[in-house]
């Protein structure tokens, strides 16, 4: 899975595509890894854009249970931004509403974890 | 081939409290909005067709235990389940002074699964037969030992049916009154197993209190080949996928969730959502039973999968 990635002054946002599922779950743990590294490193936080994710099944939905624990035990955060109606009632029938914060677009997640985030979002 | 539900709720039986009645009349009645009815009859049809079910009913009480009804004379049933209690009443009303023959298959021996024996009526009428099979190797202890002073006024020894333990191999089919079962190792604390039944060409599979690990795809494959094109499967559906997998990680219970993907990946025809969280009010698990089958809609492929939400007294047709 493509997982597109940029920085915006503390916060990484990251945005999967397609479809998460079993088949391509430990590929996308693998693509995630050192992003959540270079977290840790530079103390970042990340907005994960769901705009392209067009579905997410159990598995999909523990590597992001997983990314969550491993961002917290690094005094980071990861948020969810702009997920397509699809995947928002999946998260909602799982509960995962209740793990994660979720914002309608990229730049109210981005403000959610600092004003300079939103700030380079605004300039672009 | 019938499926007959006689206790559903996990861990240990729940009541419905005076107050939850309270509030069910008090809604019902608000929805009726001052209709008048002529009978009882047709204030029956007005509860069943424009009511909430979970206004109306409950899911019930009792922990596990669900019959297995093949036209033979002899009985089949899961678990002995605070549910047991009712089931040895129907069971000795059905037979009228006629000795039984009842086959048991036990997933583990769990107090919640243990519980209902001591009431089972049928264990305490000479000439009753009694066949408890399991995979586990401390059955005839546990069943022993809940009956042991000072935990109960009757001792195992002094039951008049004539009670034998017939221990199974996992994996391996066995066959008795007509019935082929297969038992499957699950993941759950000292083990758990669950049944598949197969029986006049249908197939039945009761799978409670077994967690699954997403991470473990041999697990995954071994379910989906375990509950492959069976007409029913019973799963425990206890947690939300994230309580599941976060911080019920290792509690040994699944998910709704779960229950859906794995029965469409084995393209099960008729899931029924199992061993409902003690926690859990009447409306919350219709709220859990509706999302589910959204769930199911979402995620379909090209067979649709019925889902339903076990409650006590609710009967299959398989």
């Amino acid at each position: 899975m493509p997982l597109a990635h940029r920085l915006y002054d503390n916060a990484l946002v990251l945005a999967p595509t397609g479809r998460l599922d079993h088949d391509n779950c430990e590929a996308f743990r693998e693509e995630l890894a050192p992003h959540l590294e270079r977290c840790a490193r530079e103390r970042t936080s990340i907005v994960l854009d769901l705009s392209g994710l067009e579905y997410v099944s159990s598995a999909g939905l523990r590597c992001f249970m997983l990314a969550a624990k491993q961002a917290k035990a690094q005094s980071s955060r990861i948020v969810i931004a702009s997920m397509q109606p699809v995947v928002a009632e999946i998260f909602q029938i799982a509960r995962f509403n209740l793990v994660f914060e979720a914002y309608p677009k990229v730049r109210d997640a981005l403000a959610s974890l600092s004003p300079g985030a939103a700030a380079a979002f605004d300039r672009g | 081939m019938r499926v007959r539900f006689w206790g559903t709720r996990g861990s240990i039986p729940v009541a419905l409290t005076s107050a939850d009645i309270r509030d069910k009349v008090a809604v019902a009645l608000m929805r009726a909005g001052g209709r008048q009815f002529a009978s009882i009859g047709e204030a029956y049809d007005y509860a069943t067709q424009h009511l909430d079910f979970s206004l109306t009913h409950t899911f019930g009480g009792h922990s596990a235990c669900v019959e297995l009804e093949t036209g033979q004379d002899d009985y089949f049933v899961c678990d002995m389940g605070s549910g047991a209690r009712p089931f040895g009443a129907h069971v000795l009303a059905r037979q009228s002074g006629r000795p039984a023959t009842v086959n048991v298959f036990m997933s583990h021996v769990h107090w919640d699964h243990i519980m209902g024996f001591p009431f089972f009526g049928p264990a305490y009428v000479a000439g009753t037969r009694i066949r408890i099979h399991g995979c586990h190797d401390v059955i005839e202890h546990a069943f022993r030992l809940q009956q042991a002073p000072p935990c109960f006024p009757v001792e195992f020894a002094q039951l008049a049916a004539d009670i034998e333990f017939v221990r199974l191999t996992p994996g391996k089919a066995y066959e008795t009154s007509g019935v082929r079962v297969t038992p499957q190792p699950q993941m759950h604390s000292g083990d758990s197993f669950g049944y598949r039944f197969e029986a006049q060409g249908r197939t039945f599979v009761y799978t409670t209190d077994s967690e699954h690990k997403l991470e473990n795809r041999a697990q995954t494959d071994r379910f989906v080949q375990f509950f492959r094109d069976a007409d029913l499967v019973v799963f425990d559906a206890m947690y939300s996928l994230a309580d599941a997998i976060s911080v019920k990680a290792d509690w040994g219970h699944s998910s709704n969730i779960i229950g859906v993907e794995l029965c469409q990946m084995a393209r099960v025809k008729h899931l029924v959502l199992f061993h409902h969280e003690p926690a859990y009010d009447d409306a919350t698990i219709e709220g859990v039973l509706r999302e589910t089958q959204r769930f199911e809609e979402l995620t379909r492929g090209t067979q649709a999968l019925k889902v339903s939400a076990a409650y006590d007294g609710l009967e299959i047709d398989v």
